[in-house]
């Protein structure tokens, strides 16, 4: 392999490359486009389901074009032929599971396997016919991804612009479909229109992509970029024009990979860069990527474990500010915080050091001596205040027993809003004092830890 | 219509077949796990293939090891994704099985120059050539018997899986319909969906080996399907999909000698059609005629009576109907 080759294969200006780039690359934006849409009415394997059912349909055209007197093969009669049991596999599926207790996984299986053993029946017969040259029905099942024609190109390219234009013009009906199919049938939009429309678009990019790269890869492609842009997004035009920008990468890269490498089947390959992609963006995507995931509870878990050791040193003082006037700051012994709550040295010392670099308390004293700073005192006033306004709340307001908020209130406090909290203020009108940050005393005793 | 002893080695291959996938399909479809059958038939390809490569030859016990164990791990890729990433189930399901049929394909490709391992002969095995790979010939009761290497391979599988049932029928029940319960009452719910899966991935790869995919894939869902709808009880669904399968199997191969005589074909071209998609043709029609017939699920008799209800109530019968009125 060249430099040059390379540059050959990038620029397209091999006349059969620059065919199946183009061709996989218009049907990956249109496969992105309905799978976006598939993926979230939790439909992704209907598009499996569909391109099995195809088989059928092609070798009863097949029949029907020998018996015309035809040679059998022209490919508008099987297109057609593919799409009429397409769209009854499709039409049974919805039936089973409208009008039975069988699950949509259930009537999706049955209708793929029954259609394509019908299939495989006919396929068999058709090859074993004495005058059909039939060779070739198969690659209706495992594409001719690097023996694409012009004619290809063209059925691509009408049905991705109809299913574009299309999307586009019905981007609203198609959004309450998947998103509150019941709503939209309340609302007076034609649900079942919609939602037939919807599977006849992709009946029709399953059909005009399936004899071109096969049928695992238009699976494939229904569902893998989808699925990637959904970690990246939580708004459908983005997601959906982002899963058309996968679907297309995956479809150049694939099959300009496959052109520079001999013995590299474009269709594997294609499937291969989207899975990649899926996997890059399940990892980093960063609105529900697992990586972002995880960031936000461990974050969350430092923040709760923090205001949970403030708390606790505030209660403390606040103990024996009950001899003295006010709070005063001084040492806590680390076993008085350690027996507050449930929790390990270990964890009550990793606890304390966060807490020491965020500058909440001063370094732990040689005699195990915990002492809060200006601003620790400052933030653990306003947990405690939060805490104690949750539990009023509680009690005045809900019905809950005195002897029960502690727990309940443990587990909101940190999530309390700034406006939440000025809410809980309004309701609670007597606890309003002069300067309005008093903290409430506790409705319930707090057992003193040793 | 001529039946030799050929015909009968295919539909015991056939009813072995069946009843192995049968018997497991019952609890797939109950988890709503129904695609899983099909996602491991095309996911097991590169198990098949690294298999191939590492030993060089098409032994069938490490080609049948090698996909067991991709079959199982499809099963737990599908659960990493979906509860990682949290991705719809079936969506993370496609997204591993063709990712990994995607990877067989290019490793298959690779090796394609020194063998002769094309996907099709793995996924469509063909049930009509068993009969020819005749492996053990014991002689019982004074007559010769030929038994086939898939009927070997296959019998021991649906004994497993008839034992698994069995054994395991009061786990499997409760984990099936209520995990959440299950993990409660001391049974580890998850250890009973891998030890599921193993075996689904174990069957199917057994089964397609001898039989073809098809057959895998249609009698894991529709006679446990068909079963649903007749029954309201477990262990009656059980047994009922068992018997479709078998009726299944039967007139698979009956309609596949039968048929293409019947559309012009000459009866003397011996396997004019596929009896594996004959078998999964009738099973769809044996489930389109418990859709409609079925005596409480079944549409036309939900369809009677909801019109009765409509008719008494306009006739203000159900009303005078009712014992007190009569007085």
């Amino acid at each position: 392999m060249e430099f040059s080759d390379i540059i050959d294969v990038l620029l397209l200006r091999n006349y059969n490359t620059r065919l199946v780039v183009i061709c996989t690359m218009l049907l990956g934006c249109a496969c992105g486009l309905m799978g976006g849409f598939l993926l979230l009415r939790k439909r992704s394997l209907m598009g499996d389901t569909l391109s099995h059912a195809t088989l059928p349909g092609v070798c009863l055209a097949f029949f029907v074009g020998v018996m015309l007197g035809g040679q059998g093969k022209s490919l508008p009669l099987l297109l057609l032929g593919a799409t009429v049991t397409g769209v009854l596999g499709c039409a049974m599926v919805l039936f089973i599971r409208n009008n039975s207790r069988i699950k949509d996984d259930a009537a999706m299986g049955i209708v793929l396997s029954v259609f394509f053993g019908a299939g495989i029946a006919l396929l068999t017969m058709v090859t074993k016919m004495p005058d059909g040259a039939a060779a070739g029905l198969e690659s209706f099942i495992y594409g001719k991804t690097a023996s694409m024609v012009l004619s290809d190109f063209w059925l691509l390219t009408v049905v991705t612009v109809c299913v574009l234009l299309l999307s586009v013009f019905l981007f609203k009906e198609f959004r309450l479909l998947c998103f509150d199919e019941v709503y939209a049938s309340a609302q007076g939009w034609p649900v079942k229109f919609l939602d037939v429309l919807l599977l006849a678009l992709v009946t029709a990019v399953t059909v005009a992509g399936l004899q071109a790269v096969g049928l695992i890869l238009i699976i494939a492609f229904l569902i893998t970029p989808a699925a990637a842009a959904r970690f990246w997004t939580e708004r459908l035009d983005q997601m959906l024009l982002l899963s058309v920008v996968i679907g297309g990468v995956s479809g150049w890269l694939g099959a300009s990979v496959s052109a520079l490498i001999p013995n590299m089947p474009a269709g594997a390959l294609i499937v291969l860069v989207a899975a990649s992609c899926f996997l890059i963006s399940m990892l980093f995507g960063v609105e529900r990527g697992v990586l972002v995931r995880l960031i936000r509870q461990l974050s969350l878990k430092r923040s709760v474990g923090r205001q949970h050791l403030l708390r606790a040193l505030y209660e403390i003082l606040e103990a024996d500010g009950e001899r003295i006037e006010g709070i005063c700051i001084r040492p806590v012994a680390f076993r008085q915080v350690r027996g507050r709550r449930t929790w390990s040295d270990q964890q009550l010392r990793r606890c304390l050091a966060r807490a020491y670099n965020d500058g909440l308390i001063d370094a732990v004293s040689k005699e195990d001596g915990i002492t809060l700073t200006e601003a620790g005192l400052e933030a653990a006033a306003q947990v405690t205040r939060n805490h104690r306004l949750w539990e009023l709340y509680l009690i005045e307001y809900a019905d809950v027993a005195t002897s029960r908020v502690d727990r309940d209130a443990d587990a909101v406090e940190h999530v309390l809003g700034e406006k939440l909290v000025a809410l809980l203020e309004a309701k609670l009108v007597k606890l309003r004092t002069a300067d309005g940050l008093e903290v409430p005393a506790s409705p319930h005793p707090i057992t003193p830890g040793d | 219509m001529e039946w030799f002893s050929i015909d009968t080695w295919i539909v015991v291959v056939g009813i072995l077949a069946a009843v192995s996938c049968a018997l497991l399909g019952n609890f797939l479809v109950l988890r709503k796990m129904s695609m899983m059958g099909d996602a491991i038939s095309h996911a097991v390809l590169p198990g098949l293939a690294i298999a191939f490569l590492i030993t060089g030859a098409r032994a069938s016990l490490t080609m049948f090891i090698g996909a067991a164990v991709v079959g199982v791990m499809t099963a737990v890729f599908t659960q990493w994704v979906s509860r990682f990433g949290k991705v719809d189930e079936g969506a993370s399901m496609g997204i591993v099985f063709t990712t990994l049929f995607a990877l067989g394909l290019l490793l298959i490709v690779q090796a394609a120059d020194h063998v002769d391992l094309d996907a099709s002969c793995v996924l469509y095995g063909a049930i009509e050539l068993t009969p020819l790979d005749v492996v053990w010939r014991p002689q019982l009761f004074g007559l010769d018997f030929e038994v086939p290497r898939a009927a070997l391979v296959l019998a021991p599988v649906c004994l497993v899986n008839l034992l698994f049932v069995v054994f395991f029928f009061k786990e499997l029940r409760i984990s099936s319909f209520d995990s959440e319960l299950a993990t409660t009452m001391g049974i580890n719910a998850n250890l009973m969906h891998y030890l599921l899966m193993t075996l689904v991935a174990i069957t199917t790869v057994a089964a397609f080996e001898a039989v073809g995919s098809i057959i895998v894939i249609a009698m894991l869902i529709v006679p446990a399907a068909a079963a649903h709808l007749l029954t309201d009880r477990l262990d009656l669904m059980v047994l009922i999909s068992v018997l479709l399968a078998i009726f299944a199997a039967i007139s698979g191969h009956v309609t596949a000698i039968i048929l293409p005589g019947l559309i012009g074909f000459d009866p003397h071209v011996v396997d004019a059609t596929s009896t594996s998609g004959m078998m999964a043709v009738m099973a769809g029609l044996i489930f389109a005629v418990v859709l409609f017939c079925a005596p409480r699920h079944g549409i036309l008799v939900k369809k009677f009576r909801r019109l009765e209800a409509a008719t008494n109530i306009e006739s203000g019968a159900s009303f005078s109907s009712s014992p007190f009125d009569r007085r």
